[in-house]
């Protein structure tokens, strides 16, 4: 017994992988870097790096007679960004993406406080499949697929028909900014799509934040003598916010980048993300193209600033 | 005296698990009441069933003289500190003191001035700007108590609240929640599975097994006189003998219960009269400080635990071996007659 404990306790390094061993759990720092060092050389050289490179172009000149790119630097690609004709764009994309957000932080929060609250074993895993199965399929097949749904003479119009409510659709196309001539060319039909498509990443974000919540603190709000609407106010909904911050972050940055959609569905009138495969494919203007993808990061960066000053941080 | 909680025949059932099967209790108006028990006994359900978070699916719960069976929570005059302390994280501890408060209406200006007064009482003025994040475990307890006191409620229930914390701040806050409760003069309902928790603080222990009450009684009662072998070894340390053994020793069927340290070593003289001796093999020596601990193989095959106080530092303490054969002694007067029979039962 106290033989085969001592031949258990001190056992000599052998071979070369067993000094290995020892030294990695000796120096737990070495560890560590050989663990981050791949991971931080990808995301440094070449995904940092191609984004800073890609930026650096936007201060290229581009020459519009000779269709040439000169590595000359220059600001007039981002002050062109401010011309009436740019800035239309990027307003257009902005309130899209807020209004998008909106819409689906709304529709979001009851399915995800079900799935959170609810739902446990089975129906949760079924919940789950229900919500990331819509983006198993193609994006550009649903995208299609929402064209001919909201098309003259489509399900979504026969669908409005049916329920008599043929006028009000035409009342709600004819407002500017959200109408169009039919709901496919509309803005309310784009809205629509983004909706559809970024619903599931608004979802999982605020399903995690409420599953983090530990059901001791709403005993303890009805305890106190909270009835449930308070403790939905006071409680359940600061401590979503973050889950809701992190969920509007996706809906708010992929609408803002998107180029597909607004191509297939609304009226016409670019998208920053439009905007952006246009210039640097047809047109091949790279440092416009350049000056556009900034906006985005700086939009999303302004936006990311208010929420931390909104304290929607402030619980994590 | 009014009654603060009266349980008629209560049970709550889990599917199959009987959680609470037919429970019967009053408690005082102005009571420290334990319930004790170890852990799947009913004591938590119990109290989850007075704050309103589970329905007795049979009996009757009156909290002063009211039924409260169907009541939500936010209904009953009564509020818990809970065993995570359940403080809210987003809030600073004046707004979680205030929080009751807040949610009743109580304006802005009042319920800060009344969030401070109970901060006071749990000496935590001071404390209102900071995050439950910046506080130690202590001090979160200490705040969770001020939380559940802010509406004055006749009632506190308190599901093992110093569970997380060391022992040294445990037993501190032990005297402090006593003196609490008698300055406040509230039913204090306290459960925990310490047993010595239990006995230090309490006006009277309801010891809880297997969904049901053993016995109900004072903790001196309960030390001295257990009713039954799960109450006779869950509180405190205790010798159950049963059997064959029992009938020889108290020409009775009936098991009993001696302590440990109600027994003694046989010395020279001869036994006296109301005594008892039985004799066995030393098989461990353990020694715990104020005690040294002994323990008897008998000649059944049943072990007799023999505690010695460490006061003989005069005389020199007994000089016992492992394996030395050893009779023990003790005095028919300090053994108690156990009602249940089947034996095994209990733990």
């Amino acid at each position: 017994m106290e033989a085969s404990l001592k031949s258990r306790t001190r056992q000599p390094a052998h071979g070369p992988l067993h000094r290995l061993a020892n030294l990695l759990y000796r120096k737990p720092n070495l560890y560590l870097a050989l663990l981050l060092v791949p991971p931080l050389l990808w995301f440094g050289a070449i995904y940092f790096g191609s984004l800073l490179t890609l930026l650096w172009q936007g201060l290229y000149t581009f020459d519009d007679y000779s269709m040439m790119v000169t590595p000359e630097l220059t600001l007039d690609n981002l002050i062109a960004l401010f011309r009436p004709a740019n800035y239309d764009i990027i307003l257009r994309t902005l309130s899209m993406a807020i209004a998008v957000s909106l819409a689906s932080a709304l529709l979001a929060f009851p399915i995800a406080y079900y799935m959170a609250r609810h739902t446990t074993g089975k129906t949760k895993a079924f919940f789950y499949i229900a919500v990331m199965m819509p983006m198993w399929a193609s994006y550009i097949v649903k995208a299609y697929a929402w064209t001919l749904l909201l098309a003259k003479g489509g399900v979504a119009q026969w669908f409005v028909d049916q329920l008599g409510l043929a006028p009000t659709l035409q009342l709600i196309l004819s407002i500017p900014g959200v109408g169009g001539s039919t709901l496919s060319t509309s803005h309310l039909g784009r809205f629509l799509v983004f909706v559809y498509i970024w619903l599931p990443f608004m979802i999982l974000p605020i399903q995690a934040a409420l599953e983090r919540l530990p059901p001791s603190l709403l005993q303890a709000s009805a305890d106190l003598g909270a009835r449930p609407w308070q403790t939905f106010v006071q409680v359940i909904l600061p401590l979503s916010i973050p889950g809701i911050a992190a969920g509007s972050i996706f809906t708010f940055s992929l609408t803002l980048g998107d180029f597909i959609v607004p191509q297939l569905v609304g009226p016409p009138g670019f998208f920053i993300g439009s905007m952006v495969y246009v210039q640097q494919g047809a047109v091949g203007n790279m440092p416009m193209a350049a000056a556009f993808t900034l906006v985005p990061i700086v939009l999303i960066a302004i936006y990311l600033s208010i929420v931390k000053r909104l304290g929607a941080f402030d619980a994590l | 005296m009014t009654l603060a909680v009266q349980f008629t025949g209560v049970s709550r059932v889990f599917g199959e698990v009987k959680a609470v099967d037919r429970v019967s209790i009053d408690i005082q108006d102005g009571e420290f009441f334990s319930m004790l028990g170890p852990s799947g006994s009913g004591k938590t359900t119990c109290l989850r069933l007075i704050a309103g978070f589970e329905q007795p699916s049979a009996g009757s719960i009156r909290i002063h003289g009211e039924e409260a069976v169907g009541l939500a929570p936010y209904q009953r005059d009564v509020n818990t500190v809970f065993q995570d302390y359940a403080l809210f994280p987003h809030m600073n501890v004046l707004d979680n003191v205030a929080y009751g408060l807040k949610v009743k209406g109580v304006a802005k200006g009042e319920r800060y001035v009344r969030a401070e007064e109970t901060l006071a009482l749990v000496a935590l003025d001071g404390y209102g700007a900071r995050k439950p994040a910046q506080l130690s475990g202590g001090q979160r307890q200490r705040v969770a108590l001020a939380r559940a006191l802010v509406n004055r409620p006749r009632v506190l229930l308190l599901d093992e609240p110093l569970g997380a914390l060391d022992l040294k701040l445990r037993e501190q806050m032990q005297g402090e929640l006593k003196k609490l409760q008698r300055q406040l003069g509230i039913t204090f309902i306290f459960v925990t599975h310490d047993q010595t928790e239990a006995l230090s603080m309490s006006d009277r222990v309801a010891v809880f097994n297997k969904g049901r009450i053993e016995q109900v009684d004072s903790p001196r009662n309960l030390y001295m006189k257990p009713a039954t072998a799960f109450v006779a070894e869950f509180v405190g340390t205790s010798n159950v003998l049963r059997g064959a053994l029992a009938q020889r020793l108290t020409g009775q069927a009936l098991p009993f219960s001696i302590r440990p340290e109600h027994i003694r070593f046989a010395d020279d003289q001869p036994l006296a009269s109301g005594e008892l001796e039985v004799s066995g093999l030393l098989h461990d020596i353990q020694y715990q400080g104020a005690a040294t601990r002994y323990e008897i193989q008998l000649e059944n095959g049943q072990n007799l635990s023999v505690s010695q106080a460490n006061d003989q530092w005069q005389a020199g303490a007994p000089t016992f071996q492992p394996g030395q054969a050893v009779t023990a002694r003790w005095a028919r007067a300090a053994m108690v007659a156990l009602q249940d029979l089947a034996p095994g039962e209990g733990h």
